[in-house]
């Protein structure tokens, strides 16, 4: 229970930090934070690692670990790329 | 003491993570944000490898290469006029992680149940908590991943961008959301209730192609930003079941941050999330079409060398981008005819409205891409005043952010929102392929005003147009 109130802490912490990061951003850079912070939610992978590494023996466990870091993977590479893709572009002449 | 430097280095992630984030809301500091935070997602990740209870390397290595190539590719690929579709899906493929992490535990509790509760057992950790979070990542990940997906079809066009609405609509996702409790409750008494996790599943998966396909197609990137927010706190509840700080305090983090975005996107337009979510909004009302058409307007035309001759002679020009620009890649020819009009000495500016596009700051993306500098470009608030004093506004595709209904129409479904004046300016060209309504499916008024010229044809061939006539002359 101590462990569960300690996660819900740190949860309502995390929370209003991510609401307080938002606020004085000039739109045009709406697009690339909006897909950097998609990549952030790739974070899934490690719970993804985390289901293939206790899999043991067991088939289903380990397609669906396989799964979720194939998946979580093109959410993290895909996203942190083509954020820096778009950011690339703002340059002052 | 492993434990410990695992939980350092999860810390060291949340803090790149947050400085990450802070530093892409400005410019300058945006890029070496983005670095900041994969950054923490390698440490993270890297953190993660000696956690784990055992590491089958051919499935870990293959998925991340696989994982890394399909990603890699299609962020390189894409064309700059799909992002908005590419972040869609990338959000999805999340989504459906987590809830494949989550039903990957519950068939590890279910195959080793003993084990299983004594690990709980030792942290006090309820069984009953495990099982309500699963339920949570397996809905709002299901949900993220078939909601995304159609989001991307509205924006492909493979499916309609008008609202999807049937008789019954609200009655329907009741009954679902009803079912979707009651499954719940009988899966978390007793999980070997394997059907019961099924339904659920399933009602993830059809909740989010239902609760998408009744919103319009222009109100897409309000839907992806909570999606993108969906995803965050899909992952935050996975941590949950998995007992897990890193994937709490990432999630939560975007799952705030997004929907604050959300909702800084719908103040753009005047309205409220519940207001874009329910109410169907830009579904065609044929009678409002019909009454207010501009079809009984008469419409004047100008030839784009005409247009090019009065910008030519022009003190000052806004251009107006919209989504037209994007579609018909057009960004590249804009830049040639602002470059053209600097040199003859007409000042040029470009107006961005927040919901141009098919997402915020899509259209500065595109110009940024097109070489843009960036401090041509302004916000609605910034250029709003200035139209009245200027000589030409040059709109290229776009419709819905310049249509004066939206000031005085009650009768409109965009009454309220808040548009670019283009009106104001002495003259105003609109750049367009046909006289069909914009993607809100609404007719714009803008188009029979008195200082209006209609230039026909696709914009990038239009805008080379332009850009020939002003060369020659």
């Amino acid at each position: 229970m101590e462990l569960l109130i300690g996660l819900i802490f740190i949860a309502v912490l995390a929370t209003f930090a991510g609401a307080e990061l938002i606020g004085k951003i000039p739109p045009q850079l709406h697009t690339p934070l909006m897909s950097g912070s998609n990549a952030i939610s790739g974070i899934t992978i490690v719970g993804a690692l985390l289901a293939l590494g206790s899999s043991g023996d067991d088939k289903l466990l380990a397609i669906l670990g396989f799964c979720a870091i194939v998946f979580g993977t093109i959410n993290v590479v895909g996203g942190y790329m083509v954020t820096d893709r778009m950011l690339k572009m703002f340059r002052k002449k | 003491m492993q434990s410990n430097l695992i939980m350092i280095s999860y810390i060291l992630s949340a803090i790149l993570f947050i400085v990450g984030i802070k530093r892409l809301g400005k410019v300058k500091t945006a890029r070496q944000g983005n670095f900041l935070s994969t950054l923490g997602m390698l440490i993270a990740i890297i953190a993660t490898l000696f956690k784990m209870d055992a590491i089958p390397l051919n499935w870990v290595m293959g998925g991340i290469v696989l994982g890394a190539i399909i990603g890699a590719y299609s962020a390189t690929k894409v064309a700059m006029t799909a992002m908005p579709e590419m972040v869609a899906i990338f959000n999805g493929f999340g989504g459906a992680a987590s809830a494949l992490v989550a039903s990957a535990e519950l068939f590890k509790f279910l195959n080793q149940k003993d084990i299983y509760l004594q690990k709980l057992a030792e942290t006090n950790s309820a069984l009953s908590v495990t099982m309500i979070t699963i339920v949570l990542s397996v809905i709002i990940g299901s949900l993220t991943f078939t909601g995304s997906f159609i989001a991307w079809g509205k924006l492909q066009g493979k499916i309609s961008g008008q609202p999807i609405t049937y008789p019954g609509q609200n009655i329907i996702n009741a009954l679902i959301l009803i079912g979707v409790i009651i499954a719940s409750y009988f899966f978390v008494i007793n999980p070997d209730n394997l059907n019961a996790f099924y339904i659920i599943l399933g009602i993830g998966l059809l909740l989010g192609i239902l609760s998408v396909i009744p919103i319009g197609g222009a109100d897409m990137p309000v839907v992806i930003s909570l999606l993108n927010s969906y995803s965050g706190i899909a992952a935050a509840s996975t941590g949950f079941v998995l007992q897990n700080q890193a994937l709490i305090v990432s999630g939560c983090l975007v799952g705030a941050s997004g929907i604050f975005l959300t909702n800084i996107m719908c103040k753009g337009m005047n309205r409220s999330l519940g207001n874009v979510l329910f109410s169907a909004f830009g579904k065609v009302d044929k009678s409002v079409i019909g009454s207010k058409s501009v079809v009984g307007v008469s419409i004047k035309e100008m030839s784009a060398d005409n247009a090019a001759y009065t910008m030519q002679a022009a003190e000052s020009v806004i251009i107006v981008p919209g989504y037209g620009m994007a579609v018909a890649q057009a960004q590249h020819e804009v830049r040639k005819l602002a470059d053209e009009l600097e040199r003859e000495g007409v000042n040029v500016k470009f107006a961005v409205h927040p919901v141009a596009g098919r997402m915020p700051g899509h259209m500065n993306v595109l110009l940024a891409e097109a070489n843009i500098s960036y401090d041509k470009l302004f916000d609605m608030d910034e250029i709003n005043d200035d139209f009245s004093g200027t000589d030409v506004a040059l709109i290229i595709g776009a419709n819905d952010v310049v249509n004066p209904a939206a000031r005085h129409d009650e009768s409109s479904p965009i009454y309220g929102m808040p548009i670019l004046n283009v009106d104001h300016a002495k003259t105003t060209f609109v750049l367009k392929r046909s006289m069909n309504p914009g993607f809100a499916g609404i007719s714009n008024e803008l188009f029979g005003y008195e200082n209006n010229y209609m230039v026909f044809g696709d914009a990038k061939a239009t805008v080379s147009q332009l850009v020939e006539t002003l060369k020659e002359n």
